[in-house]
């Protein structure tokens, strides 16, 4: 059983802390939504909300359509999964994941079957009697999951669940927990400042800064149409030039730039005679491409295997970031030298800076 | 010692160890060793000291086991203390838990002053602020009149009264080793207990006692103690049915004069501590080092 969650303009002011202010979006019922933003941006605080933690300062929170206000998070059907995991150190692993069901008065033989289950879920069967010290990162991480997901919840709220694992093991996990979800169906609304992390896993992503929402949208939507420079320069790699929009039209906009004029499609709030900014992603940059040419000085070129990073600083001042296939290599220009790019006006998006 | 030799020189060094050797040889080691040697020795007047009837023997002690007043008195003195531990332990574990889990930092500073101002005091003042209080005549009775909860005035005196003092009277050493080791209860783990639905209670049980156990056992065996050696609250509180062990340890040596039987009483009182602390350290799997901590 999977819930759908909806926020309706929930803010939330500690003290005179201002974390959380009108945010607004729903969650479908099986979806893996992510909450994506840097640290201190609010979304610990939104995914307290949720769980019943602490009570919005405004707005509602409704889980499969109910309001949830005055509910405490023993009556929601949320289970969460903390940042530091809090597993239960004095208990064994098996007690660990029947906690939820003790607490719901299940009996010894079918709390015992059910954790056994869920040991077997997460391919730990047989570490039912270890301590939770005595396991590995990555598995003290699966126990936190299976010991959520033995109460059965609607819903599961992770907090950067993968923060504290290496880069193997997070990507690993990564795949893991996608499959999970998609085998148990539950909603999982998973938080994270990793924006690879939040691009790989999820269905739908909210991007927040500063307490606010910026975007809501499908991971290549995120990507190919940021709604705000915010989400332009957070959600992956990008070449940012600001100028002037001198013309929109047929969904493209012109901007003039100090590095001459730029076409891109017109995103959120290109306007004629406005300023605004063309952002590139380094993909989209062509060594030696002869449409909306720019020129710039190249400082490192970093091999990383399957494309080497270009660095450098276009004339105008701003950091230039090409990424060139391994394949196409031989094209990469020198670094100290100076070298010219193009790209395609689809592959670039022009917004407006207000 | 290699330590100390590192830090302070061979010389100073020296000096410390031996500092600390004569402390425990002449403070601690010494009037227990003369304590046992009474306690062994019948009572005689001096002339006959050193003569034939001065053997060792376990007499004094005997004789505890064969008188039923004191022998009463002994075990109650062993039950009340632990009385006295078990209702310090329902008082302070409540505080000890709000002010390591909810009470904001300014409201911690707060309610520590006011629990620790009064242990400026000396045990006797307050112990008699309490016998004040207590009085039959006194606040507390025309106060319960006033407000119309009793009609005639209550005799508080006697085991009431001592609990209360006593009680009061240990609360830091509770409070204090339980509050340093709730203090290091992740909050996440309280949070992720109710997030998974346990009631308060179970919450308590299960997750917060279990990783306090150390400070709660410290605490028990500190009040436990300090409560079956206690002299001054049941000496001042207490009615002729409420006596405590210590009381006739101290008729022994100060009206009986018979500093013997007192000594044995004594030895008796101390072994049944320790026995009773090491029981309950056995008890709940923690040992003498954690406490020391
Ligand atoms: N309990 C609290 N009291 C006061 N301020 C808080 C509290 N919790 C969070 N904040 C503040 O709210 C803001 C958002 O915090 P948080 O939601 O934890 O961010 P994130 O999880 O995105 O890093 C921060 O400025 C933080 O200092
Ligand atoms: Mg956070």
């Amino acid at each position: 059983m999977s819930h759908s969650v909806e926020l309706a303009g929930i803010g939330m002011t500690f003290g005179t802390t201002r974390a959380v202010s009108d945010v607004t979006f729903k969650v479908a019922a099986g979806e893996f939504f992510s909450i994506l933003g840097p640290s201190g941006c609010g979304k610990t605080t939104i995914l307290r909300m949720i769980a019943g933690f602490i009570e919005p300062t405004e707005g509602r929170v409704l889980i499969g359509e109910r309001d949830m206000a005055g509910l405490g998070p023993d009556q929601r059907p949320t289970a969460m999964i903390f940042q530091s995991l809090a597993l239960f150190p004095l208990m064994s692993v098996r007690d660990n994941i029947a906690f939820g069901l003790e607490a719901r008065g299940m009996s010894r033989p079918e709390r015992r079957a059910k954790a056994d289950d869920l040991l077997r879920l997460i391919a730990l069967e047989g570490y039912g009697d270890r301590m939770s010290g005595e396991l590995s990162g990555g598995q003290r991480q699966r126990v936190a999951i299976a010991r959520a997901l033995a109460v059965e919840p609607g819903v599961l709220l992770l907090d950067e669940p993968l923060s504290a694992l290496d880069l193997k093991l997070r990507q690993h996990m990564r795949a893991e927990l996608r499959a999970l979800q998609k085998r148990t169906g539950v909603t999982f609304i998973y938080i994270t400042h990793d924006q690879s992390e939040a691009l790989a896993m999820s269905d739908r992503v909210a991007v927040m800064s500063d307490g606010l929402l910026q975007q809501v949208a499908s991971p290549r939507a995120l990507y190919d149409n940021p709604a705000t420079p915010f989400v332009a320069r957070f959600v992956g790699e990008t070449n940012a030039i600001p100028g002037r929009i001198i013309q929109v039209q047929d969904g493209h906009a012109r901007i003039d730039t100090a590095l001459g004029s730029l076409t891109g499609r017109a995103g959120h709030g290109a306007q004629a005679g406005q300023p605004g900014t063309i952002y590139i992603r380094p993909e989209a940059l062509m060594p030696g491409g002869t449409e909306n040419t720019l020129t710039a000085g190249i400082e490192r070129v970093d091999f990383e295997g399957s494309f080497a990073l270009v660095h450098g600083r276009f004339d105008g001042g701003e950091a230039l970031a090409a990424s060139i296939p391994s394949t196409r290599l031989a094209e990469a220009p020198e670094p100290g030298s100076r070298a010219s790019f193009g790209f395609a006006p689809g592959h670039a998006v022009v917004l407006g800076d207000g | 010692m290699g330590e100390l030799k590192n830090r302070f020189g061979p010389g100073l060094s020296t000096i410390f160890v031996t500092l600390v050797i004569f402390w425990l040889a002449g403070m601690v080691l010494a009037p227990n060793l003369m304590m046992i040697d009474y306690a062994l020795r019948p009572n005689l007047p001096p002339q006959a000291l050193g003569g034939p009837e001065d053997t060792y023997s376990l007499a004094n002690i005997l004789y505890l086991a064969g008188e039923p007043t004191h022998r009463a008195i002994f075990f109650k003195t062993i039950w009340a203390s632990a009385l006295v531990a078990g209702v310090t332990f329902l008082v302070c574990y409540p505080i000890a838990f709000w002010l390591a889990q909810r009470a904001t930092t300014g409201q911690l500073a707060v309610a520590m002053l006011l629990i620790i101002i009064p242990f400026f005091i000396n045990e006797v003042l307050r112990t008699l602020a309490w016998f004040i209080i207590l009085a039959y005549r006194g606040p507390l009775n025309s106060a319960l009149m006033n407000i119309g909860l009793i009609d005639a005035p209550i005799r508080w005196q006697g085991d009431g009264g001592v609990l209360a003092a006593m009680v009061y009277a240990y609360i830091l050493f509770m409070l204090l080793p339980i509050y340093n080791a709730i203090e290091s209860l992740e909050k996440a783990q309280i949070e992720a207990a109710r997030d998974l639905g346990a009631p308060t209670w179970r919450i308590h049980t299960r997750v917060v006692i279990p990783h306090a156990k150390a400070g709660i056992a410290t605490g028990f065996v500190f009040t436990f103690m300090l409560a079956a050696g206690s002299y001054v609250a049941p000496a001042l509180l207490g009615s002729p049915g409420s006596r405590w062990f210590t009381e006739i340890i101290y008729n022994w040596f100060f009206e009986g004069g018979d500093w013997n039987r007192g000594a044995a009483y004594a030895l008796v009182l101390l072994v049944l501590c320790l026995a009773v602390v090491l029981v309950t350290l056995k008890l709940v799997r923690v040992n003498l080092t954690d406490v020391a901590k």
